[in-house]
């Protein structure tokens, strides 16, 4: 294996926490926590679990980001 | 749908749902109400064209046009999911972009099988329009007992996971989307996710056993 690669592995595993939401849970949630964030509230303090996925979930923050491309377009 | 979308009878139409509860009575039922598809419909477009010009700038359009009206039909199949912590908007858009993101990946990976991303020592990247870069098997940066702790922690991974578990982990890690991973290994996202993240847990606990603590990785890794 790889060296870089077993060391991207290995930081993953550190960090991984006791509990951790999975992409549906997050999927539900993610409505309301982007519009917290859109309205100035701290959303990764209200909703860390989610906050936490996006960080580790790459597919669900692409799409997290989308969106708020998208409500900000939707809101002109 | 498309009957509904191209049934443009005002006398048939109701004002523009502003509301929540505007937005379930206008689109429940057998017959959603055509202005308010149609409004949806826009919204949705305006949005997907948004946030698709930073992803797929020349297509963005045209694809906006394609994924509001496959995400319109979800939208009407979920009606009675929607929980209203949100605007009714901001739900709606929240499908219709994972709808378009998801035909995204898939186009763009399609090509790409999962032994693609797996060379022989699982360690092989080979992303869509991405040569591998060279495999280099020691860093020279790295002290003895950085190297040992990383042989260790990669024995614990071989023993700990199972060759599914290691097969998604590898491919993830090389980028692949997960849904993309997912579909290649006859499971749903989520359910990789948790199977990944079941791994994870397996082998920080053994590792803990052997007396690496999260902490120390970190630390070693700086």
């Amino acid at each position: 294996m790889d060296r870089s690669f077993l060391q991207k592995v290995a930081r993953a595993i550190a960090n991984t926490q006791p509990e951790e939401i999975g992409c549906d849970e997050c999927f539900a949630e993610l409505d309301r926590f982007a519009e917290l964030a859109r309205s100035g509230e701290s959303a990764d303090a209200l909703m860390p679990k989610v906050d936490d996925h996006l960080q580790r979930c790459r597919d669900c923050r692409e799409e997290y980001e989308a969106l708020l491309d998208a409500l900000d377009a939707i809101d002109e | 749908m498309l009957n509904w979308l191209s049934s443009t009878d005002a006398s048939d139409s109701q004002a523009v749902p502003s509301t929540n509860d505007e937005w379930m009575t206008a689109l429940q039922g057998p017959d959603p109400d055509s202005t308010a598809l149609e409004e949806l419909r826009q919204t949705l477009v305006r949005g997907l064209q948004a946030a698709l010009r930073k992803r797929v700038p020349r297509r963005a359009d045209t694809l906006a046009e394609d994924f509001a009206q496959d995400a319109l039909v979800k939208i009407l199949d979920k009606l009675d999911t929607f929980r209203g912590e949100s605007q009714f908007t901001t739900w709606a858009q929240k499908i219709a972009v994972r709808t378009a993101l998801s035909e995204l990946r898939r186009k763009r990976w399609n090509d790409v099988s999962l032994n693609d991303m797996l060379s022989e020592d699982e360690g092989g990247p080979t992303r869509p329009g991405v040569a591998a870069s060279p495999e280099v098997e020691d860093d020279p940066a790295e002290s003895t007992s950085q190297r040992l702790l990383m042989d260790r922690v990669q024995r614990i991974i071989q023993e700990e996971l199972t060759e599914r578990q290691r097969k998604a982990v590898t491919a993830v890690m090389h980028d692949m989307p997960l849904q993309e991973v997912a579909d290649r290994m006859d499971t749903t996202r989520n359910a990789l996710y948790k199977a990944i993240y079941d791994g994870r847990q397996k082998v920080k606990r053994a590792l803990d056993d052997e007396g690496i603590s999260a902490q120390r990785l970190l630390d070693e890794l700086g």
